[in-house]
Parts: C-alpha cells; sequence; structure tokens
C-alpha cells in the first residue's frame, strides 16, 4: 500500500464527463442527420464532415500554436459547435464559405473568449449569422429537398423555405395565407414559371421542406431532443418555455387576423424552430442556470423570435433570438436565483 | 412517495453489510478516547495518569452548556492523558487507557432484558441523557440533552427519528432497526417525554423495505410513534430535508428545527438513550460499519469508543493491498483520515475502504455552466457561484448568497462533469463568512 489519499468529501462521483454530455449531444443529433442525408443527399454529409473537421481543427490549431495551451479536441465541444453549424446551413454551401464559418465559430465566437465554458454566445450561431451577412446569397440558395432513392419530383434544385415563401406571399398582402397553401407564389426560374407552395404540415414534420441541412424534420430532432431530455443532457424549463411562448405570441396574431397570420402550429415546425429550441437555446454555456432564469431565457426567445419573423427583414428569427438572449444570460443570472431553501416559511 | 422537494442526487447505494448482523468487535489492548468529541465546548479530562477506571466510568466532564461527559469505554489503567490525531487530521486531547479485563460500572444494567416502562419524569430523562454522554449519533454529535431543552418561546410539536441513512455503504442504523428496534421504540418515547410531545415520526428510506416493515408493526404498540417510508435521495438524512420530506416543513434559513416545532434524533440516538435511561449504560461503544468494494466479508461491529480504526480492518481481513483511502463515515459526508490508528468516536457510523483507483479526483476540467450543482443543490444555493466567489475572496457577496445555509452534502462536487472541487471553495467561504460573522457580534 501507498500513502493514502486524503482529500474532501464527497469520495464518489457521478459517472459524468464534458465529453459524456458533448458525445451525448452528438448522438442525440443522429436522427436529424440521417434525414438530412434522406432530403439533401451526400452534400448534406459533406457539409456535415467538413464543417466537424475543420471546428476541431481550428481548435486544436489555436489551442497548440496560439494558446499554446492543453489540447482539448477529445472533449467532443467543438464536434458540437462544427455538427451544429452544419446544420444550419444549406448543404449546397461552398467549402470555402463552410471554413470560414468555422474559423468565426472556433476563433472568434468560443477559443477568443477563453474557450469551453467561457463564451456568452453559441459558438455556431455566430458562425452561421456572420455568414449569413456576409454571404446572404449562398446562405439562402436552398437546395429543394429530394427523397433519397424518389423519382425527380421538381424540376427545379433549389426554392425558398416555408418561411420565406410565407414572408414574400404576404407581404403587401397580396396572398391570403390559404393562398400560398394552395397556389403558392409564382417566381420565374430559367425563363419558365413556377409555383412554390407551403408545405402541408406531415411534410414538414418529417422534414420535406427547404431550409438548412439539419432543421427541416422537427420529428428527428423531437427524438433526440427526448433522448437529451432522457439522458438529462438538457431539461425541458428552456425548450418548454421557449415553443410555449411562441405558440402563444403568433397565435394572438392568428386568432385575430387568420387571413394574414398562419397558425401557430406552422411556426413551430418549420424554420430552425425545433433545431433552436432544443439544440441551441439550450447550450449550457450561453444559457442561464436557474429553472426561473431559464423560463424567462426561453420566453425571451420566443417573443423575439416570431417578432423577427412577422416584422423583421429576415424571414427567420431564431438565430438571431437565441443570441439576443445569450447577451443577457449574465443579467438574468444575476436577477434570477434558485428558490433558496428556507427562504420561504411554509408550514403545513 | 414522500421526499424533500428540491435538489438531492442519487449516488449508487452499495449498501454491502445490509444482511449481516451486528458483531461485538473483540476488545483493543489500549484505547485512545478524546475528551471531545462532540459538537459545542470542549470538556475537560477527570482521570490521570496511573488512574484505575471501569467501564462507563466519567473520565471528561462538559460542563458548558453545548457539551458532553466522555465515559470509557475499557476497564484498565490510564496510561496518559495525551493527545492523539482524530479524523479532522488535529490533534486532540485524549486519555489513553490500557485495557484490562472488562469490569463495568455496577450501576450499569448489563442483562438483554426488555424494559419498557419510563420511570423518570421529564427533567429527569433530560438529566439522565446528560450524565450518560448522549449526543447525535448520525454524525454530527449534538449534545442530545441540548436539543430536549426547547427554548422560551419554542414549542415542540413532532419528534422526527432519522433511519434514513442516506449515505451510501452505510448500514449501522439499519442493522439497529432490525436487530434494537423495541429498543429504539422505547428510547424514541423516552424522548418524546422528554420533549413533552405526542407525536413521533421514523423516517426511513425504502430501500430498506425490512426495516419499514419491522418498525411499522412493533410500533402499533407504542402510541403516537409511527413509520414514514421515504422515496431514497440523498441527502435526506439531513435534518431539513428530513423534516421537508416528513411534515412539508421547511426550517428558515440559519434557525433550528425546532423553528417549525421539530426535533430529529437518530435512530442510533434512539437507542442509545434506552439504554442510558433504561439500563443506566453510558455512551461508550456504538454500531460501526466497516465496508469497501474490495473488502471480502464487510462487516457491522459494535465498537467500544476510542478503538483504533486498525483494528476494525484488521478484524475484516486486514487492509487490502491496493487501499488508497480511508474514509470515516459514508462516501459523501465522511473524512478521509490520515491514518490507521486514528481513533473510533461517538460520532464514527462506518470506516470506508477504497481502492487505489477510487481514491483519486476526476481531471479537473473547465466550467461548462451545466447548472447541474444548481440543480441538485438541497439548499437551493448556486454552488457554482459560490465556489467562484470564495476563489476570488468576496467574502461579502459569499456571505449575502447564504453560504452559511450549505449544509455541506457534496452533492455538487458529486455530480460535477467537471469534476470541480465545489466543496472544497465552499467549505473556505463558510470558514471564512463564519469568522467574519463571529467578529462582527464581538463588536
Amino acid at each position: 500500500m501507498g500513502l493514502l489519499t486524503v482529500s474532501g468529501s464527497p469520495h464518489v462521483h457521478q459517472d459524468l464527463s464534458v465529453k459524456k454530455i458533448m458525445y451525448g449531444v452528438v448522438f442525440a443529433m443522429i436522427p436529424a442527420m440521417l434525414v438530412s442525408v434522406y432530403f439533401f443527399g451526400l452534400d448534406a454529409l459533406r457539409v456535415i464532415l467538413i464543417s466537424s473537421a475543420a471546428c476541431m481543427f481550428f481548435e486544436w490549431l489555436i489551442q497548440k500554436y496560439i494558446i499554446k495551451g492543453p489540447v482539448t479536441i477529445d472533449d467532443g465541444s467543438a464536434l458540437v459547435t462544427g455538427v451544429l453549424l452544419a446544420f444550419n446551413v444549406p448543404s449546397n454551401l461552398p467549402v470555402w464559405i463552410i471554413l470560414i464559418g468555422a474559423f468565426v465559430s472556433i476563433g472568434l465566437a468560443k477559443m477568443s473568449f477563453g474557450g469551453l465554458g467561457k463564451n456568452p454566445f453559441n459558438p455556431a450561431l455566430v458562425g452561421r449569422v456572420f455568414l449569413l451577412i456576409s454571404f446572404p446569397v449562398q446562405m439562402t440558395t436552398w437546395p429543394v429537398p429530394r427523397p433519397l432513392f424518389a423519382q425527380k419530383l421538381v424540376d427545379t434544385v433549389t426554392g425558398p423555405t416555408p418561411l420565406g415563401i410565407l414572408k414574400e406571399g404576404i407581404k403587401d398582402k397580396a396572398n391570403t395565407v390559404q393562398q400560398l397553401f394552395d397556389e403558392g407564389i409564382k417566381a420565374i426560374v430559367d425563363g419558365q414559371e413556377v409555383f412554390y407552395k407551403l408545405p402541408d404540415y406531415v411534410d414538414e414534420l418529417i422534414g420535406f421542406q427547404g431550409g438548412s441541412l439539419g432543421e427541416v424534420s422537427a420529428i428527428a430532432l423531437v427524438l433526440g431532443a427526448l433522448y437529451m431530455l432522457y439522458r438529462r443532457i438538457i431539461t425541458w424549463h428552456i425548450p418548454v418555455s421557449y415553443l410555449l411562448s411562441a405558440f402563444i405570441f403568433a397565435g394572438i396574431f392568428w386568432m385575430i387576423d387568420p387571413t394574414y397570420y398562419v397558425n401557430p402550429l406552422f411556426h413551430l415546425v418549420t424554420g430552425g424552430m425545433m433545431l433552436g429550441v432544443f439544440y441551441m437555446a439550450t447550450d449550457m454555456v450561453s444559457s442561464p442556470m436557474s429553472p426561473k432564469g431559464q423560463i424567462i431565457f426561453g420566453v425571451g426567445c420566443g417573443v423575439i423570435t416570431m417578432i423577427i419573423r412577422f416584422w423583421g427583414a429576415y424571414p427567420e428569427g431564431v438565430s438571431f433570438a437565441i443570441l439576443i438572449m445569450n447577451a443577457f444570460t449574465p443579467i438574468i443570472n444575476r436577477s434570477f436565483k434558485p428558490k433558496r431553501f428556507g427562504e420561504v416559511v411554509k408550514n403545513g | 412517495m414522500k421526499t424533500f422537494k428540491s435538489g438531492g442526487v442519487h449516488p449508487a447505494e452499495n449498501k454491502l453489510s445490509a444482511n449481516v448482523a451486528i458483531q461485538p468487535l473483540q476488545l483493543s489492548k489500549r484505547v485512545f478516547i478524546p475528551i471531545s468529541q462532540n459538537l459545542g465546548a470542549p470538556s475537560q479530562p477527570v482521570v490521570k495518569k496511573g488512574d484505575e477506571v471501569k467501564v462507563g466510568q466519567l473520565i471528561a466532564k462538559g460542563e458548558a452548556f453545548i457539551s458532553a461527559h466522555v465515559h470509557s469505554s475499557v476497564s484498565g489503567k490510564v496510561f496518559k492523558v495525551d493527545e492523539v490525531i482524530d479524523s479532522s487530521g488535529y490533534r486532540r486531547p485524549a486519555v489513553i487507557i490500557d485495557v484490562k479485563d472488562d469490569e463495568w460500572e455496577e450501576s450499569i444494567d448489563k442483562s438483554e432484558e426488555l424494559k419498557k416502562e419510563i420511570s423518570f419524569s421529564k427533567d429527569e430523562i433530560v438529566k439522565k441523557i446528560n450524565e450518560m454522554g448522549i449526543v447525535g449519533l448520525g454524525g454530527a454529535t449534538f449534545p442530545s440533552h441540548v436539543k430536549l431543552m426547547v427554548p422560551e418561546g419554542k414549542k415542540a410539536e413532532v419528534l422526527l427519528i432519522n433511519g434514513v441513512e442516506c449515505e451510501p455503504y452505510l448500514t449501522s442504523d439499519h442493522r439497529l432497526m432490525m436487530e434494537k428496534a423495541e429498543e429504539i421504540l422505547i428510547g424514541t418515547k423516552i424522548l418524546m417525554k422528554g420533549l413533552g410531545v405526542d407525536k413521533a415520526v421514523i423516517g426511513i428510506e425504502n430501500n430498506k423495505p425490512d426495516a419499514i416493515e419491522h418498525l411499522a408493526q412493533l410500533c402499533q404498540n407504542y402510541d403516537g410513534i409511527t413509520v414514514q417510508a421515504l422515496k431514497v435521495k440523498y441527502p435526506q438524512g439531513g435534518e431539513k430535508q428530513l423534516i421537508k420530506a416528513v411534515t412539508g416543513r421547511e426550517v428558515p434559513s440559519g434557525k433550528l428545527p425546532i423553528e417549525v416545532g421539530c426535533v430529529v434524533n437518530n435512530v442510533g440516538t434512539a437507542f442509545a438513550v434506552y439504554e442510558a435511561v433504561q439500563k443506566n449504560k453510558p455512551l461508550f461503544e456504538r454500531v460501526v460499519t466497516v465496508t469497501g468494494k474490495n473488502i471480502h466479508n464487510p462487516q457491522n461491529f459494535l465498537v467500544r469508543i476510542g478503538t483504533p480504526v486498525s483494528e476494525l480492518i484488521e478484524a475484516v481481513g486486514g487492509l487490502p493491498e491496493d487501499t488508497g483511502k480511508i474514509v470515516s463515515g459514508g462516501p459523501m459526508m465522511g473524512k478521509a483520515l490520515i491514518s490507521q490508528d486514528v481513533p473510533v468516536v461517538k460520532g464514527t457510523s462506518g470506516i470506508l475502504l477504497f481502492n487505489e483507483q477510487e481514491s483519486h479526483r476526476a481531471p479537473l476540467k473547465a466550467c461548462i455552466r451545466c447548472a447541474k450543482c444548481i440543480q441538485v443543490c438541497p439548499m437551493g444555493l448556486e454552488p457554482v457561484l459560490l465556489a467562484q466567489l470564495s476563489d476570488h475572496q468576496k467574502w461579502d457577496e459569499v456571505e449575502k448568497e447564504r453560504v452559511m445555509d450549505c449544509i455541506e452534502c457534496g452533492s455538487c462536487h458529486y455530480t460535477c462533469p467537471s469534476g470541480r472541487p465545489l466543496l472544497d471553495y465552499i467549505r473556505l467561504g463558510k470558514f471564512r463568512v463564519g469568522q467574519i460573522i463571529r467578529n462582527r457580534s464581538k463588536n
């Protein structure tokens, strides 16, 4: 026997690590990855692999040669950022733009703040928004989903997202929501007239809609989210408050004017809502810590998302909403403390 | 099933010795009895080198209000009054006795006969418990007679008997409930009388269904005592958590349980009270679980106070080759011992051996602000914040964030995926803020 270890209690620890949490998130994203490959083909896989490898490479590069500290790319956090960044871009994005996105995510949004745990904003979202503003054309040229092995269903290779159709369609009250479902909006592609209709709810749930490669399938994303909830990687507070507040906010306007405001359920299953709600708003590092704070954060995200979708210049508001609320995280943490035991005297 | 509401964790239970009957441990050749084994003021030795003592003889007197007497656990000759290293790692004054025979004070009733009738008045009970040096055996070692003296203006309504034993590995309370149930119930009755309450609830976690059933059946013969099964959740054995779980009441921050009409005693204490009051027996022995994954036959020993830990380990086959850590108490709140020479004291509930691999902490990683420490804190604190503020020595803020509410259950460090020693920092914060508060009250 060697010397005895003398350390403070506790002497046992939960079988939990940053690595397990991060790879748990990656595992939860597998259904959405599969769906993306199903609808967008090997292009989707290409983007996911390049983005992940690039994020891990930049983290390694910066840790080894700039910070000259320990290299921690095996903890999985760069991989999570890489996959999330890929999920947030169209599947036809050129390699060089993906690389810029990865560099901004890891270099600017994460490492410059001190690395894992120190970044105030979600790195993948910073990368996405940077690309969206810098390369608006490439970032909003959406490949039309084509189920693998299926016949060629549509004539064009790119087209708008449902939220894009909605934004464009009801501008100046040119169409009613119902018309957008029935007839769609007209566009001229290669000299031919095509009509883009809003997809029905079943298509939106399984992911048969245009959009960033990882955001299209609500079902796949919810499946992964359930796994994360089960593993307690995330708690219900942010997703539920986010979805509920967005639903209520959109619902109010829909009830007032159903002709020009779409059913609130539409907003929950289109765009980046499900991806943002479950995988990015819940980012541990950049979201508040107390249950109360998380609910405030979720409500803020939900409301801002809908404000941008209704009245903003962009058809989509999830990324901006989460980044804006990320900025409020420190003040939310200071203002909304967990309920202290023994603070309120309750006898009964 | 009842439990406390906020926070808590569920570590692997590892109750390896749950079905092993209590065995008296062979007498040691020499015992080292620290003269202060309880919370509160230190006691003063009343024997000197060369004195002959009997089992149960008073050897140190607790004169202050919050203090307790200490009695000899053996018969023999006082070798010297010196210092020994205790579980805290500090040297403490102790009476060292060379053991000869096993001669008990005549006043102690050594018979096994169950004495049910309580012939003492409320005041006599308090006095008796004080005389016999009874302290809380759950680990905090608060002098038991003090708990029975309800302060002016407060009223005790219910006595809670703590049979939770939420620490993994430990089984001493479990075995006591299985083997000394009647004694515990009579002890509970005595405590009820001493407190002047007519209601007592024994809280037991439902990982001990045999104990729940056994006590529930027996307590039908004891008016006012009921058993409450509780969902397994650490740290339910914490006083405030137990009160919350059983009664739904929340002890206000910085206050004692009596504030909400409750007094909590451990089942081991109830048993000691029975022996003290009915059998005239001072507290000089207790049940200690000796356990660990690489011990072949984990045991529950009845051990005389002052017995060196080495003898308990010897009795289970000696220290395993790859032992890396010896813990006095449970794995969540116990103290790592610096040597095997540390003596068993009134508060020693178990001796737990870890192998080399189990003994080390996980490598330290960056905090990812996952908030798991906040989720598991049973006191609704923010361990990550308290640790950070302590690290930055911002004592004012540490105090404002209620560091003194921390019960040091260790759930935060237990759950931290980055292996951050949150409780180490918080202990530092508590220590400094405690000093500041004491200095403030002096001025």
